[in-house]
């Protein structure tokens, strides 16, 4: 399952100057694993993968070191309305999200996605975005 | 044996018509060979759904009360061609609105009509003695117009290359993304179900014949713009009537970085008349080869990277120089299939009869290139031929003393045997000496991924990439890689001075 994490890195003791990722698997034992990270002088933002059994005691332990946790289910979503299964979006994709069922209906493995956008702007119909 | 047209049409009208789909045929034949598909098989439907961007329409608005003579005309603030009588015009596909953000053109009024939508009509004119209104802004439906009759110049390719990118950047193109280092393969085309590779000597395709146009019945109106059957890349001109289409078969479509286009559904019903065009639509995608062009080469004529096949292009993956590469159409085959499969309902219901063409297309025709009469400037026009260079292994203070003597900016960098391995600018001596002087020779400093040109390349495109890179100078090449001048900023003035060589 993929977290999103976001967190201050104002203040002194803000989650942000913490090794607070490196901390949580040593404390828990549970693999994380860094997809995206984009950290400023400010604020950060993480997207971490985790096994999906582990994934609640995982969001626990971040939000009480104080970092804003978000599960991302539908990280990319696709509007039937305006897709007309051509495809653009499944070879700019680095994820592999993107792939044909026998029909040459266009299939969405959502819980892959990165967040990295590619699709988006690749698509001519702008048939997909991203949650929230 | 052959088989008529009219004993086609008789059975459509009998509604006993074999009709079937091209992507069906290979099976067909494969099973009952060809004399027993010919006696079997009456019709084959095709199909195809991509983005066809020589799409349009005529659009006759009917007269306002007092009259206007429209000049300039916008719908949904896109221009529309008026130069054709008083309330007629032409409404191009890609034709973008200046206002709208986001991208917004031709193709969404387009497929707004069709969707039964208001689209706002604003026209001027400078008023005549019979037509005095000067201003005229009235919403009109597709139903209010007297005649909306889509016209595309150049729609349904008999077979599209394919498209990747060698360079080291993003490129957006109609071709869609193409990710840097060949990262991806781009195709549009629905190979085995394509129209005209079911026919591609013409036989049957040809002026008047009746098609399935974006969920209506329109027709052939001959060979396209561009048509260039002889190098396969043939194309048609076709028309028809947009009161009966439908917005499933017609949609607006914006490629990232290019613009506005338009996604149009084309099928192309083919009488099963003898054992040639049994062959012919027994095309499968395994046959129709195209070349993967690289679209990274900034000039008309680009290399080709791959020779692949629809069947290759399909599977998902492709190899390029060794490497495998993942695939992405453009065009819908999903689409494609409905296109043929509505078109073959129509046929056996007894919607659609057949007609051969009454003219013929030619299948030989090649296009030509543009004649150009001013000289397009190439770099060897205005580089400079004195080139001053340095080899790695020299010290850097001799690199100094040679920028300053020389009074440039930038050392091509050389290997012993002259060719181009770097380059060092002042900025680079500059940054050696402040830091510490550790750094002894060139090679330390040099960068060594050179952006380089050719003196074959035209000067707008070397100052593109001069721009591009924010740099001002780039070392000339030939194809070993052997410095042959240097091209810099300065020597774009030239162009202007008229002192380039002729």
């Amino acid at each position: 399952m993929k977290l999103l994490l976001a967190f201050s890195r104002k203040g002194k003791t803000d989650p942000g100057r913490e090794p607070v990722i490196a901390r949580v698997v040593k404390e828990t034992g549970v693999l994380i694993n860094v997809e995206k990270a984009n950290i400023d002088s400010m604020a950060g933002e993480v997207l971490i993968d985790v096994p999906d059994k582990d994934a609640d005691q995982v969001r626990r332990r971040l939000e009480e070191l104080g970092v804003f946790v978000r599960v991302m289910e539908n990280a990319v979503a696709r509007d039937e309305e305006e897709c007309v299964d051509c495809g653009a979006c499944i070879s700019v994709c680095p994820q592999e999200v993107f792939s044909f069922d026998e029909e040459w209906r266009l299939r969405v493995s959502s819980e892959r996605c990165v967040l990295c956008g590619k699709c988006i702007q690749a698509c001519p119909h702008g048939a997909l975005s991203q949650q929230g | 044996m052959e088989k008529s047209l009219d004993l086609i049409n008789t059975r459509i009208r009998d509604g006993n018509a074999r009709v079937v789909t091209a992507d069906e045929m290979p099976g067909i034949v494969d099973e009952l060979g060809e004399e027993g598909a010919l006696a079997e098989v009456d019709v084959v439907t095709t199909g195809t759904f991509g983005a066809m961007c020589s799409t349009g329409a005529f659009f006759n608005f009917g007269h306002a009360d007092p009259p206007i003579r429209m000049e300039r005309v916008w719908l949904n603030d896109v221009e529309a061609y008026a130069g054709i009588a008083a309330v007629d015009a032409y409404l191009g596909a890609t034709q973008e609105a200046d206002t709208k953000n986001p991208l917004y053109g031709g193709a969404h009024v387009l497929e707004e009509l069709v969707a039964g939508g208001t689209v706002e009509l604003r026209a001027t004119s400078r008023g005549t003695d019979c037509y005095p209104r000067r201003s005229i802004t009235t919403e009109l439906l597709l139903e209010d117009m007297n005649q909306a009759i889509m016209v595309n110049p150049r729609n349904a390719f008999q077979c599209y290359n394919a498209a990747s990118n060698a360079t080291d950047r993003t490129l957006n193109t109609y071709m869609g993304t193409l990710l840097p280092r060949c990262g991806n393969v781009s195709y549009s085309g629905a190979g085995t179900l394509s129209p005209l590779a079911n026919d591609p000597n013409f036989r049957v395709i040809g002026s008047g014949v009746p098609i399935f146009l974006a969920g209506g019945e329109g027709m052939i109106v001959g060979e396209g713009t561009q048509h260039s059957a002889g190098g396969g890349f043939g194309n048609l001109m076709v028309a028809g009537d947009m009161k009966q289409m439908r917005q499933e078969f017609l949609r607006a479509a914006v490629m990232n970085g290019y613009g506005v286009t338009m996604y149009v559904g084309v099928g192309i019903p083919i009488p099963v008349l003898d054992t040639g065009i049994v062959r012919s639509t027994a095309v499968r995608d395994e046959d129709i080869l195209t070349d993967v062009i690289d679209y990274g080469t900034p000039r008309r004529d680009r290399p080709s990277l791959a020779k692949v096949s629809y069947a290759d292009l399909k599977s998902g993956s492709v190899e390029i120089g060794g490497e495998t590469v993942r695939t992405s159409s453009l065009s819908s085959y999903r689409k494609a299939r409905a296109v043929a499969q509505e078109l073959k309902g129509w046929i056996e219901a007894g919607k659609m009869e057949l007609a051969l063409p009454t003219r013929r297309i030619d299948p030989t025709k090649r296009v030509r290139p543009m004649r150009e009469t001013a000289v397009t400037p190439r770099v060897r026009d205005i580089m400079n031929r004195q080139v001053i260079s340095i080899t790695e292994d020299e010290e850097i203070r001799v690199a100094a003393k040679r920028l300053l003597k020389d009074e440039t900016n930038h050392l091509p960098v050389l290997d012993g045997n002259g060719t181009l391995v770097g380059i060092i600018t002042t900025y680079d001596v500059s940054k050696a000496v402040v830091n510490d002087g550790r750094l002894k020779q060139v090679k330390d400093i040099m960068t060594r991924n050179v952006i380089k040109t050719t003196s074959d390349e035209p000067v707008d495109i070397a100052a593109q990439i001069l721009e591009r890179n924010n740099i001002s100078a780039l070392p000339v090449v030939d194809a070993t890689n052997r410095v042959v001048g240097i091209l810099s900023a300065i020597d774009l003035g030239k162009l202007f001075g008229g002192r380039r060589r002729r």
